[in-house]
């Protein structure tokens, strides 16, 4: 057997997985590219083992390792697969953009709180209006804060100024410019 | 190892057997990643990997082809099939399975692809092995993998019970801590 024939197939299905894992959006798709090109990478190792004739089985076994390796990493992506689903009914990677850069381009998911649009309007007129858009994060520990009641508008007035205080600090920049 | 190459031009029948299931396997990858329905690109995964595992009998290694034919045909395609039918991912055709930088992909890939197969026909064109039966059998890997191999073989099952567990606390949802429920909607 020419080791160039396993190693050509399997230097194709890697690249098939590669297609794969940068062109779908859906991530269980992309899951399974990910697997095409662990199979690749199996292939190429058992090819190898069968030429060089290891008396070891090293190549073979590190096949069997990864693919007990490849079972526990479908394991968990899928779970967490799930739970991305769980939380926010879609599995569509062009969606999940948490963590890009504010302000890239085509970002659908750019909270418009922090927009840099604050300085023209940098009076009066806009900062009132930001403080509640602001404090919506804020307020889910309400039900913390009912529980000491005595201590709640002062926590309320000092973290609305602090968050009114955040937000005006670029409109002053802003103003000064 | 290197001496007395045969040539290309006389292929054995191995050989033969092993670029028809290597052809089997590359076309179902490409309909893995080109289908436009889900469950269709999960069966596509059953031939490719049925595909390699015929592959990998061909070249002596058995007991790795029937692991493959266990744990990929019948546990992780059988798993992605579950993440397919609880994502409630549509069933029939869907257009958007493909992402807008599919060509750009498709770019990448190819040069992937080209790169790899010039490197490896230009660096292994000389190399070939007589096909042992044999080589690959049960007793031969067992008896490896636990006189050489113990250690990563059970470091490795410390890992499968973690990835296990870890899999068990994210999906469970009664468990405190965890994101409040009213999340649901998203930002």
């Amino acid at each position: 057997m020419h080791i160039v024939y396993p190693a050509v197939v399997s230097a194709l299905l890697f690249s098939v997985g590669v297609y794969g894992v940068l062109a779908r959006r859906n991530t269980i798709l992309v899951l399974m590219s990910v697997e095409l090109m662990l199979n690749a990478v199996n292939l190429n190792l058992v090819a190898f083992d069968v030429w060089l004739g290891d008396r070891l089985h090293s190549g073979q076994v590190l096949t069997l390792f990864i693919i007990v390796i490849a079972a526990a990493e479908v394991g968990l992506g899928l779970a967490i697969v799930l739970a991305l689903y769980r939380n926010r009914r879609t599995v569509d990677i062009d969606q999940l953009r948490d963590l890009s850069e504010p302000g890239t381009p085509d970002d659908p998911a750019d909270p418009p709180l922090r927009r840099p649009d604050a300085p023209v309007a940098a009076g009066d007129s806009i900062a009132p209006a930001d403080p509640p858009a602001a404090q919506d994060p804020a307020t889910t520990p309400d039900p913390v804060r009912t529980a000491e009641p005595a201590a709640e508008p002062a926590a309320e007035t000092s973290g609305q100024a602090g968050h009114g205080r955040g937000d005006e600090q670029p409109a002053k920049r802003g103003g000064a410019l | 190892m290197t001496e007395a190459v045969p040539s290309y031009l006389s292929p054995t029948g191995q050989e033969i057997v092993f670029l028809l299931l290597g052809a089997v396997a590359v076309g179902s990858a490409l309909l893995v990643v080109t289908t436009r329905q889900l469950v269709h690109a999960a069966l596509w995964l059953v031939v490719s990997f049925g595909a390699l595992a015929g592959g990998y009998l061909v070249l002596t290694a058995e007991f790795v082809a029937w692991v493959q034919v266990l744990i990929y045909v019948g546990a992780v395609v059988v798993l992605l099939l579950f993440g397919i039918m609880l994502t409630r991912a549509p069933i029939g055709r869907s257009a958007d399975l493909d992402s807008g930088n599919r060509w750009v992909a498709a770019v990448v890939a190819v040069a992937t692809a080209a790169v790899l197969v010039t490197m490896v026909i230009d660096g292994f064109r000389t190399a070939y092995t007589p096909l042992r039966p044999g080589a690959g059998a049960a007793k031969e890997l067992g008896t490896s993998v636990f006189s050489t191999w113990v250690l990563p073989f059970e470091a490795l099952s410390v890992l499968l019970l973690a990835a296990l567990i870890g899999a068990i606390v994210l999906s469970r949802t009664d468990i405190p801590g965890g994101s409040p429920p009213e999340q649901t909607g998203g930002p």
